[in-house]
This record gives structure tokens, C-alpha cells and sequence, in this order.
């Protein structure tokens, strides 16, 4: 099952790993909250739906990038918190620098072409 | 959905953080001013399918999979038990295939694959003289010890050849079985006594304290497995040897020249008879050698061809033209069956075939009714691969059950199999099943659940979902019908090659009975008679009138009607030649450049006895003795390939070994001496002489005979009854080895026979199955276009035009599968040519039998389904809808 998110989440593959490591950069976040902030922070532009962002997250706590955490969140709630590993910051920096050289790359070539 | 343990909780922990989520969601929306219910209406909405993402995550946990399949498992083992006919007939059908395979398999594997139960079994080799007549030739005994002292490249050479003893001293006198061996080979092949010793190189000469090795048989029923025996004597042929050691049952050696079992071992070494010493003579002596570490076969080869070319040039009246024929032991022991066992192998895996393309139908069948099933697991967001998946699994379920049951079948069958195996497959005591047996079961299981069950799989996985939806599980039977088709006409095809198969290797077997032997083989007894062993240094003459005695005793037993004495050559059993020249030509300088011929030492009631027809001249007569002029007859053979231009009566032949020569005075018919599919390379030129003119020189010690007698008693009465005869003369002679001709023919086409059976019992399942199989989908095809039928029926088509219509769709169906299986058998009988005898594989009235077999059957399979479509009520059609 589930052909459907897993299109996506190939198509966002390396992408969503690194805007989720990124976000929890700024400090603990639970899922809700890291949806927000990437939707927020890409001005509404991008949104990461649940059946891509939930596999993502247990995905990268099994690599070891992130660890969890149960909270108690403002209003009593029992949330869950991620949180940044020394590792998962060595992963993030590895591809932002990829993530660069990859926009680069390709603005190097619209450039050329639209030439 | 239930979960293992360990999973619980984090599943528990994930539905909760799922909850957060939705609960943050509403309340951010509710914070912006919407309605309770209307903010968690909307956050579900933008949540998606919770279950869904739920399990996607859980996939992310690893053992998802596992899982997964268990939870297929379960649910599939509920499908079955709900459908208990389908799995039943399903499990049955594939338990025989997968049984029948295991059966075989474990039979080829204990034949052709297991190694030999020696160290180092790969450094074996078997080992023959090469002569321009025969491939295979015996060594001569005294250039066998040449190869053996100047190869460079074997680590030992043993040879061996049959012998019998008569025991004294020890009860009742008894023949032994014996095999003459050189010292080394029992080492040579890793063997370890069970008591004493082995030989020693040193007793392996002339000169030495005669020494035996016993087997354990004897050692228990003669000796009551005592060990003092070893180092005490017995008496064999008159005198004494020493037991020096006992050795365990059966060697495992299935190669010519050495018994199944054996009483007794004595040395080759110890004898100093002539037909050791002689570098002429080569008396069924075979070789088995081990190759040294590193060293090839073709080395080997090379290596004592050579030394046969040097023994060639060195003694070249005898020896001009000998080489080596060296094979791998195994392929010595088991290449005859190889071809046998893997056509039947094959046949196995055609029927295995068969009953998976039925069960594939029955599936596709089902699929019909459980495609809403699947077309609302689709439409709830089942991927095709994850349906294919469960699909799978459940057949994956039904070829374990049926693999478990193919087991047991296999077991038993097995046993079955054992017993049908004729004495003349070797290695038989080795076949069982074992760990690779077992392994290849799991093996040919899961390829069955592929093969049956991955086409239905993906056609139910790729419905049209609307249309199942909309027509209520009736439609979309076209592709379906289609292939269920292709898998008939796949199993006609399968089957009609089996049947040309087992139709072949029964006009094999006709043919082969059909063949005259040259002799009359009914009421016919072979046995061997030991003198008594004082006649071992007897004279000549006493010999002589001790065998006219025995003779006369025999042939006075009541129920024996005649009965002759022979030495040499005895027809289906075993041969003797000698080669010859012409009165009137030069002597040939080397021995093989005389002519060879089988021969047959005789007393003149040998003719009655076998029924050989006189063509010319005379038989054989009691004046033919001792004083007379030696005499032979040869048979139509030798008269046409030695006297093609004249008239052989009054001729000469000069003997060479036997040192004699005789007058030709009578042409007698030719026999088959080596079996009814006797190889016409072989040595055909038959002589026969008269055994009281056989020359003094050669007649000391030989105190053995074979005998023949024609007579209506069982061969078992016959001896008994010829025994007590014979005591009455003198309790000393021996009579052994008693049977009738019929059960030694029947024993050299047992392994056709064999063949023949099984592969006709295969046939016969695999046309069963094939016509279950065309029944089952016209069947289906009936049920399917019933209300179309009812139309037909109700716009005034007659019940014959819709009988036909039918009918005709098997027909169509049956005849591409022979079209197929025509082209199929035409490429795969080619691999039984070695089975096959008198009858070419492509055999025409075959082919066109079993193609008439397979129509008439399919015909007959469909008429059922189609008589029933005659009986459609148009009214009870049409009120389905």
C-alpha cells in the first residue's frame, strides 16, 4: 500500500531529509511543528504531507540523525520532540553543500540556455 | 491487525504522535477562529488517510515485511479454509507432482549425484585393455603388473576378476562366491577390515601361504562371527588357505567382473595357472586405479597408453594394438542409467508441470468470484504489487501443504520405486532422502507456487475496477479465459510428449520380445556344477568320466528332459572367445591379426537341450570323444564372414590359445549371446566344440561346469531335484546358481522395463491431468456464457448446435496443444535413442497413436461440460440477471 506517498517521497527523497534536519537546527520539534515551519518558512509554498513527513522522520531516527523524545507540550499534551544528533548535523552540512552545488549546476545551465 | 509484541508499543506510540498531530492541526485551526468541529473536520482532511501514512511510516521500522507476510499468511489460510473443495483438489494435485518429483530426484540423486562412499572418490578410475575387437578388453594379468611398475602417474592399480570355490571341511560342501583381487585394492579404495587384516603386497606372488579374506556374511553364517577363525585355515578347491581378515558387507563396487557379493577374496597373485602367466591370456580381468593428487584422467591416460605402445612393440604376437580405455569409477559404475534416469527426471518435471497448470486454472478460475474482492481492496488504495503479494503468498501456502504431502508421497513412493528398480541399477542402496533431497523439494515447491500462481496473480491484481465494480464480479472473463486456455494447450502439448515417450519404450519392449534368441528360451535352467574337490589333481581321463557322470546323473532327475554340460561361452550370462586362423593360410604374425570367435565347449546333448537349429552337415555326437578326430560347428555367422565363397564342411580352423585343430563338421544357427538388444558390434562368430575332445593339457583342474537342462520344474525344484541326485553319487558335488533363461532375459531388459513402466505410469497422470484440465475450463467456459446460451436456445438454436459449439472450443484447445506437443516430442524423444530399440525416435504410428490417445481423451473430457450446456433452462438463464 501506499504507492501513492511513496512516489513522493522518492520525488522529495534527499530534499525533505534536509529541510527537516534544517528546521531542527533552530532547536526540539515535534512533527506538527516541523510541517508548519517548512510550510512557513517556504512562504506557504511547499507542503509536506503527513504520509511523507512521518516515514522521513522514523526514517532518520533509524540512520541516527535525529533522536525523540516524549514532551508535555504547553496545553498538557503528550507530544512527540525530535531532536538534532552530532551526526545529523555532519549529514545536514554534507548536503547543503550537494544542495548547493546542485542549484548551481543547474542555474549554470538555465543560464547558458537562455542565452 | 495484530502485532507481535515487541511491535506493540511502538505502534501504540505512533498512533498516539499521529493523534498529536491531528489535535495540534484542529486546535491552530480553531485558534483561527473556526468552528470545533469544523477545525478537525478539516485537519483530517489535510491529515489524509491516517491509516495509510500509519503504515507507510511502520515501514520504515524494518520487519515490515515479515509482518506483512505473516498477515497475508493468515488471511490466506482463511481463504483456503473457506474454499475447503478448491484446496483439496488444488493440494492433491500438486502433492503428486511435487511427490513424484522427490521420488525420482531422490533416486537420481542417490544414483548419479551422490559421491562415491570412498576417500578421494574423484581419483578413481576403471581401467580396461584395449583390443582392436573390444573397447573394453580384460587385461592380461602379466602386463597389468607392466602398467602396474612403470606408470609415473597412479597412485596404485588393482585388479580383480570372478572366481568360484568349492568349501570343505566345514558341513556340507558349498560353492563360495569369489573374487580374485591384487592385494592393493581394498587400500586402494579406503576399505578397512572388520577383524584381522588386509593382504600384504608381499603375499601377492607365486610361492607364498595361500591367504583369504572372508566377508562378514560368512564369516557369521559359517563361523558364527568368531574371531579365532582369523589366523586358522579352511579349505577351498581342495586346499588350504589362511584367514588373514574379514571384511565388512557389501564393497559398493557396481562394475563388471565384481560381484554384488562375495564369500570369499583370495590373491591373483598366489596362481600359478596359465591363465595368469600367460601374456595371452586375459580372463575377466578388470583394473580399478587411484591417480596420483594433481594428476588428470587424460594424463593418466596418455601416460599408460604409452606403456601399451612399448608392450606393444615388445611383444608384439600378442600384444600389437592394445591401448587403455581409463574412466572416471562413477561413470564406469552409473553412465548406463545416466541417459534412463534423466529422461524419467524429465518426465517427472512435464507431469509436475501439468498438474501446476491445473491448479493455475483453478485459480484463475476463482479469481473470477474474488475479483470484487480485490477490486475493492484496490479501490481502498491496495497497490497491484501488494495484491500480486498476497496473492502469491496464499499460493505460496497452498505448494508448502502440498509440499509437506509430496513428501510423505515421495516417502512412500520412493519405497515403491525401490522395489520396481531393477537388481541391474546401481547404487540402489543409496538412494533415500536426505538433506539435498529435502532441499530440492523446498526447491521445485516454491517454483510451482511461482509458476501456478504468479499469472492468476496478476491478472486479478489488474482488474478494471470500475467494471468488476459495476458488473458485480460476472465480466472481464475474456483475458481471463484466454489464459486459462494458453495453460491447456500447454498441458495437452506436455502430456502428448509423454505419451509418445511411453509409447515408444512399449514398441521398444514388443520389439525386443518379439526377437528370437536363436534358442528355445522357455523351460530352460542354467545352473553350475562343482566337482567334488578331489578331482582337482585328478587325471584327465578320471576328470573326464567324473563330468560323464555328473552329466548322466543330471539328465536322469526326474523332470529333467536333457541337460548338457558346457564350458566357455553360455549364452545371456557370460562369453569366452578364442581367436583362429584358416587351414590353408599363414599363421598371423600378432594375435589380433587372427579372426575371434565366441566359443562354446559342448557334449552333444547341447543341441537338444537349447533347441539351436542344424542348418548344414551334423551335430555334434557321443563318438565326437577324447579318441576321435576334434570337431567343431560354427554357426551361420562365422560361415558367412570366414566362408563366404565355399562350403565350410571338411574346413580346418587352427585355435590359437586352446592350441587345437578341429574340422568344421556342421553350420548351426546363430544365438544372441549378449542379450536380445544384443550390440551388433560385439563379437558375433559363434564355434562350438566338443568338450570330452578339449586337450589333456587343458582339462586338469577344471572342475567347475556350467550346466544346462531343458525341463518343466522352477529353476529352484530344478536344482533341489538335480542335488539330490547328484549326492547320490558322491556327496561332494556342488550344484548352485540355478535359473531359468526367461529371468535372465527378463534381467537384461529390466531397466527398459523399468523405464517403460514408469514412464507409461506417467503418461497415464499426465493425460488424467491434462483432460481434468480441459474439462475444468470448458466447464468454466459453459458456466460463463450460460446466459448467452440460454439466448442461443431460447432464439431456436438446437440443442446439437450448442453441443458443438462447445465441444468445438476443446477441440480447438486440444489441437494447438498436439501441434505444440508434436514439434515438442519430435526435439525430446531424440534424448531416449540409447532407450530404444527396433523403433526410431520420431517413430511415426507412434506419434500418431498417442495424438489420437490425447484427442479422443480431451474430446471425451469435454462432452461432459458440454452435454450439461445442451441442458441450459433459457428461462432459468435468462431470470439470473
Amino acid at each position: 500500500m501506499g504507492k501513492r506517498y511513496q512516489n513522493r517521497i522518492e520525488l522529495l527523497q534527499g530534499t525533505l531529509d534536509m529541510l527537516i534536519l534544517q528546521t531542527l537546527q533552530w532547536g526540539p520539534q515535534h512533527g506538527y511543528g516541523i510541517s508548519q515551519a517548512i510550510r512557513l518558512g517556504s512562504g506557504e509554498v511547499l507542503q509536506v504531507e503527513t504520509g511523507s513527513l512521518y516515514p522521513a522522520l522514523h526514517r532518520l531516527e533509524r540512520e541516527g540523525w535525529i533522536q525523540s523524545e516524549w514532551k508535555l507540550s504547553d496545553n498538557n499534551q503528550r507530544v512527540k520532540e525530535y531532536r538534532l544528533t552530532a551526526i545529523g548535523r555532519k549529514q545536514l552540512a554534507s548536503e547543503r553543500s550537494r544542495w548547493e552545488m546542485l542549484t548551481q549546476a543547474i542555474a549554470g545551465v538555465l543560464k547558458t540556455a537562455g542565452d | 491487525m495484530r502485532l507481535p509484541w515487541w511491535k506493540r508499543q511502538q505502534a501504540r506510540e505512533l498512533e498516539e504522535e499521529l493523534q498529536s498531530h491531528l489535535a495540534m492541526a484542529a486546535r491552530d485551526r480553531e485558534e483561527r477562529g473556526a468552528a470545533p468541529k469544523v477545525a478537525q473536520a478539516e485537519a483530517r482532511r489535510e491529515f489524509g488517510n491516517l491509516l495509510l501514512v500509519s503504515e507507510t511510516t511502520r515501514d520504515m521500522w524494518g520487519w515490515a515485511w515479515l509482518e506483512r507476510f505473516t498477515q497475508d499468511l493468515r488471511y490466506g489460510a482463511r481463504m483456503l479454509q473457506r474454499s475447503p473443495g478448491f484446496a483439496l483438489v488444488a493440494v492433491l494435485t500438486l502433492a503428486l507432482g511435487i511427490g513424484i518429483n522427490t521420488a525420482l530426484f531422490s533416486v537420481v540423486n542417490g544414483v548419479l549425484l551422490s559421491p562415491l562412499p570412498y576417500p578421494h572418490p574423484e581419483q578413481l578410475v576403471s581401467m580396461f585393455e584395449s583390443k582392436p575387437h573390444f573397447q573394453k578388453g580384460s587385461f592380461s594379468y602379466v602386463n597389468l603388473l607392466d602398467f602396474q611398475q612403470q606408470n609415473r602417474t597412479l597412485a596404485a592399480i588393482a585388479a580383480y576378476r570372478p572366481a568360484g570355490f568349492t568349501l570343505t571341511g566345514n558341513g556340507e560342501a558349498e560353492q563360495l562366491q569369489a573374487q580374485m583381487v591384487s592385494a592393493g585394492l581394498f587400500s586402494l579404495l579406503g576399505i578397512q577390515p572388520v577383524a584381522g587384516r588386509l593382504f600384504t603386497p608381499e603375499e601377492d606372488r607365486l610361492g607364498t601361504t595361500p591367504a583369504v579374506i572372508l566377508s562378514t556374511e560368512l564369516w557369521k553364517r559359517k563361523f558364527g562371527a568368531a574371531p579365532e577363525v582369523i589366523g586358522k585355515s579352511i579349505t577351498l578347491d581342495g586346499s588350504s588357505y589362511l584367514v588373514v581378515g574379514v571384511l565388512p558387507g557389501e564393497l559398493q563396487l557396481y562394475i563388471q567382473n565384481f560381484r554384488k557379493t562375495n564369500d570369499v577374496y583370495v590373491l591373483m597373485g598366489q596362481f600359478a595357472d596359465p591363465h595368469f602367466r600367460d601374456r595371452n591370456a586375459s580372463w575377466g580381468t578388470d583394473a580399478i586405479a587411484r591417480l596420483k593428487p594433481g594428476v588428470s584422467v587424460e594424463q593418466a591416460r596418455a601416460d599408460l597408453n604409452g606403456i601399451a605402445r612399448k608392450l606393444g612393440a615388445d611383444y608384439p604376437e600378442v600384444n600389437k594394438g592394445i591401448g587403455i580405455t581409463m574412466l572416471p569409477l562413477k561413470e564406469e559404475m552409473v553412465g548406463d542409467v545416466r541417459p534412463l534416469l534423466l529422461v524419467l527426471l524429465g518426465a517427472v518435471g512435464f507431469v509436475l508441470l501439468i498438474a501446476c497448470g491445473n491448479v493455475a486454472n483453478l485459480l484463475l478460475a476463482r479469481s473470477t468470484t474474488r475479483a470484487r474482492e480485490f477490486a475493492i481492496r484496490s479501490a481502498l488504495g491496495a497497490s497491484p504489487l501488494r495484491v500480486i503479494r498476497q496473492l502469491l503468498t496464499e499460493t505460496l501456502l497452498l505448494a508448502a501443504i502440498a509440499g509437506a504431502a509430496g513428501l510423505l508421497l515421495a516417502a512412500w513412493g520412493t519405497q515403491a520405486a525401490l522395489g520396481l528398480l531393477p537388481a541391474s541399477i546401481p547404487r540402489a542402496s543409496h538412494v533415500g532422502l536426505d538433506l539435498q533431497v529435502l532441499g530440492f523439494t523446498l526447491g521445485i515447491t516454491v517454483l510451482a507456487a511461482v509458476v501456478f500462481g504468479l499469472a492468476p496473480a496478476i491478472k486479478t491484481a489488474r482488474p478494471d475496477l470500475h467494471q468488476e465494480l459495476k458488473e458485480g464480479g460476472r465480466g472481464g472473463s475474456g483475458a481471463r479465459h484466454r489464459a486459462q486456455a494458453a495453460f491447456v494447450i500447454m498441458e495437452m502439448a506436455l502430456a502428448l510428449v509423454l505419451l509418445a515417450g511411453a509409447g515408444l519404450m512399449i514398441r521398444t519392449l514388443a520389439e525386443l520380445w518379439r526377437i528370437n534368441p536363436g534358442f528355445d528360451a522357455h523351460n530352460l535352467v542354467l545352473l553350475g556344477l562343482g566337482l567334488p574337490p578331489g578331482m582337482a589333481h585328478a587325471t584327465p581321463a578320471a576328470l573326464r568320466s567324473s563330468l560323464r557322470q555328473a552329466e548322466q546323473a543330471i539328465a536322469g532327475t526326474p523332470g529333467i528332459q536333457a541337460a548338457s554340460l558346457s564350458w566357455g561361452s553360455t549364452p545371456m550370462r557370460g562369453d569366452d572367445e578364442d581367436e583362429f586362423w584358416l587351414e590353408g593360410q599363414p599363421k598371423p604374425a600378432s594375435i589380433n591379426e587372427m579372426n575371434w570367435s565366441l566359443i562354446y565347449v559342448v557334449q552333444p546333448a547341447y543341441f537338444q537341450v537349447m533347441k539351436v537349429p542344424l542348418l548344414r552337415g551334423r551335430l555334434l555326437t557321443a563318438e565326437d570323444n577324447e579318441h576321435a578326430t576334434p570337431v567343431a560347428l560354427i554357426d551361420e555367422d562365422l560361415a558367412r564372414r570366414s566362408f563366404p565363397h565355399s562350403d565350410p564342411l571338411g574346413k580346418h580352423m587352427h585355435f590359437n590359445s586352446l592350441g587345437k585343430t578341429v574340422e568344421i563338421v556342421g553350420v548351426v544357427g546363430h544365438v544372441k549371446q549378449f542379450g536380445l538388444d544384443a550390440d551388433a558390434r560385439a563379437l558375433q562368430e559363434q564355434t562350438y566344440l566338443a568338450m570330452m575332445q578339449t586337450p589333456d593339457d587343458q582339462m586338469a583342474g577344471n572342475t567347475e561346469a556350467d550346466v544346462v537342462v531343458r525341463t518343466a520344474l522352477p529353476a529352484v525344484a530344478a536344482e533341489d531335484a538335480i542335488r539330490r541326485s547328484l549326492q547320490q553319487l558322491n556327496r561332494d558335488y556342488v550344484i548352485f546358481g540355478g535359473e531359468s533363461m526367461n529371468a535372465i532375459i527378463g534381467k537384461g531388459l529390466a531397466a527398459r522395463r523399468f523405464s517403460m513402466i514408469l514412464l507409461a505410469m506417467f503418461a497415464g497422470l499426465a493425460l488424467l491431468l491434462a483432460a481434468i484440465g480441459i474439462y475444468g475450463v470448458i466447464s468454466y467456459v459453459v458456466a460463463q456464457r450460460q446466459r448467452e446460451i440460454g439466448i442461443r436456445i431460447a432464439l431456436g438454436a438446437r440443442r446439437g448446435q450448442v453441443f458443438d459449439l462447445m465441444l468445438r472450443q476443446g477441440a480447438r484447445m486440444a489441437l494447438a496443444g498436439l501441434a505444440i506437443g508434436m514439434a515438442a516430442a519430435f526435439g525430446l524423444t531424440r534424448l531416449m535413442t540409447s532407450m530404444l530399440y527396433g523403433v526410431k525416435p520420431t517413430d511415426a504410428p507412434t506419434f500418431a497413436v498417442a495424438a489420437c490417445l490425447l484427442c479422443a481423451i480431451a474430446l471425451a473430457a469435454c462432452c461432459i461440460p458440454a452435454r450439461r450446456a445442451t441442458r441450459v433452462d433459457p428461462m432459468v438463464a435468462l431470470r439470473c440477471e
